[in-house]
């Protein structure tokens, strides 16, 4: 068989060859406890602290608002806990919105266990949050806001500029699960006035097990692990050094890239969107059409079912992902395909392609190709299909 | 995940389509579940003589349809009558536990086609 041609960069990436080669001494030979007072251990210290440094100079925050986490989810619960007792005074009442990661819907549904109102904004056909919903929302009692900056399903932007500035005006703290934007789109956290941020390094072709939160530095931090001084206090155990190493080095890449990554990453996401519009009849793109993340494809293509595309795809070489129940491990599908408004049947025959670096325009005309023949196989093979497609 | 006969099973498929005047057909499953089966039987003296099927569903849906066609083409209606999810499952070298339901649909939508044989085909 040919090469793999590998398009689900959205639910993971591989660790770049670079940042592999930086981690690398961080096992064997400078493998010190950053807290330990001999010269091994100083060695890692700096490399922890540089690292820091490389990450908040990626999003133009200091180096003492960024908290290394274990990835995504550990800094989308942080978050949510450490904001809502930051602002344990004003309030029990959370804003977030119906399509975050679980990451975020399922801390607040712990936090409704814990006494808290939330609000689950909706959303558009695009996946739009309406500012002017998020400000309606906000009463007396509002303690945090987290809307996410890029959806991981359908890759919608949301204004999150604007959020913040409405939060902000109503003394509300304000988190913004960014896993998907950072590496795709230009993040600043004074420019975008976030409290808080969440990220995840192998989303950007770092390691995995390794992430970060951005605080903005005035708001009260509080405890996600009690022992050790590591992370200020507020995270203690042992630093996980090599991947620290790693992240710190792969953002920095990211950043450095983002301009060449948002070029050939849009150039190639709009040739898949039309090439598949022009071959494939019945489908649709789900998402916004330009204030989507610049490798995202998501197209829900009628008749089908998800997972029956996804294992065709794989018996073809090609890797992707769906937001259908049967790979959702639930009966439900997407819970953000459903929050667009697709019906159920539709929702179970979508499909996600996202886009990386190693991609090139003979992969994409590869998909291109195989993609339609899939699509007309299976639709010969279903009940659903209507007899002028057959 | 799958097995082998599965994975071969959902990749060729055997006896996909429709059977034009069929002798019975069943539709069992619903869209917004994520999964429909129809399958459509040809019963001359009692044996099912063909059996076609068509299938929206996931990988699982598609295999265990093709497999339980397989395991009734040539058989008699009771013996038709008699095949189990289980049955079909273990034909495909067992499922995944979530993927269970999927062969609960194959036995259903047999026993469907085989109901509708029926009612056109009243006994005595």
């Amino acid at each position: 068989m040919n090469k793999v041609i590998y398009m689900d960069n959205a639910a993971t990436t591989a660790t770049r060859p670079e940042v592999l080669e930086a981690m690398l001494p961080y096992f064997g030979q400078t493998f010190g406890n950053p807290s330990s007072i001999h010269g091994v251990g100083r060695e890692a210290r700096k490399a922890v602290e540089a690292a820091r440094k490389q990450v908040a100079d990626a999003i133009g925050a200091e180096a003492r608002e960024v908290y290394f986490s274990a990835g995504g989810s550990e800094s989308d619960n942080w978050a949510i806990r450490l904001g809502c007792a930051a602002m344990s005074k004003k309030g029990k009442h959370i804003i977030t919105s119906a399509i975050e990661h679980h990451a975020i819907l399922h801390t607040c549904e712990a936090m409704e266990k814990e006494g808290y109102r939330v609000t689950y904004l909706p959303v558009d056909e695009f996946g739009l949050v309406s500012v002017a919903d998020v400000e309606n929302a906000i009463c007396d009692d509002t303690a945090l806001i987290t809307i996410m900056a890029a959806n991981n399903e359908i890759g919608t932007l949301q204004p999150i500029k604007e959020i913040a500035e409405i939060a902000k005006a109503h003394g509300v703290l304000f988190h913004t699960d960014a896993v998907q934007a950072i590496g795709a789109i230009p993040v600043d956290v004074k420019e975008w006035g976030v409290d808080m941020l969440s990220m995840s390094g192998h989303k950007f072709h770092g390691p995995k097990g390794i992430g970060a939160l951005y605080v903005r530095k005035g708001i009260r931090m509080s405890n996600l692990i009690h022992g050790g001084a590591q992370e200020r206090g507020f995270r203690a155990g042992t630093e996980n050094l090599p991947a620290i190493v790693g992240i710190g080095k792969a953002i920095e890449l990211a950043v450095a890239e983002l301009p060449e990554y948002t070029e050939k990453m849009t150039a190639l996401r709009d040739r898949l969107i039309d090439g598949l519009t022009e071959r494939i009849p019945e489908i649709r793109l789900n998402g916004h059409r330009t204030k989507r993340l610049p490798a995202n494809v998501n197209i829900s293509i009628r008749y089908l079912e998800g997972e029956s595309i996804l294992m065709r795809l794989d018996l073809a070489g090609i890797e992707a992902s769906s937001g259908s129940a049967c790979t959702s491990g639930s009966l439900d599908p997407s819970h953000v395909l459903l929050a667009i408004g697709l019906p159920h049947e539709i929702a179970h025959g979508s499909l996600r392609l996202s886009l990386g670096m190693e991609n090139t325009e003979e992969e994409v005309e590869t998909v291109l190709n195989e993609l339609p023949k899939i699509v007309e196989n299976l639709r010969a093979m279903s009940p659903l299909t209507p007899a002028y497609l057959r | 995940m799958y097995s082998e006969k599965v994975m071969d099973h959902f990749a060729n498929p055997r006896n996909v389509g429709e059977i034009e005047g069929a002798s019975g057909s069943g539709t069992v499953g619903n869209a917004k579940c994520g999964d429909i089966m129809k399958m459509d039987i040809q019963v001359e003296n009692g044996i099912i003589v063909d059996v076609k099927f068509k299938t929206f569903g996931c990988a699982a849906a598609v295999a265990t349809s093709s497999m339980a066609t397989e395991m009734v083409k040539g058989k008699t209606i009771e013996e038709a009558l008699a095949l189990t999810n289980k049955a079909v499952a273990e034909a495909l070298d067992g499922l995944p536990p979530v993927k269970m339901h999927c062969s609960l649909l194959a036995e259903e939508a047999i026993h469907a086609a085989i109901e509708d044989y029926q009612k056109k085909h009243p006994q005595g």
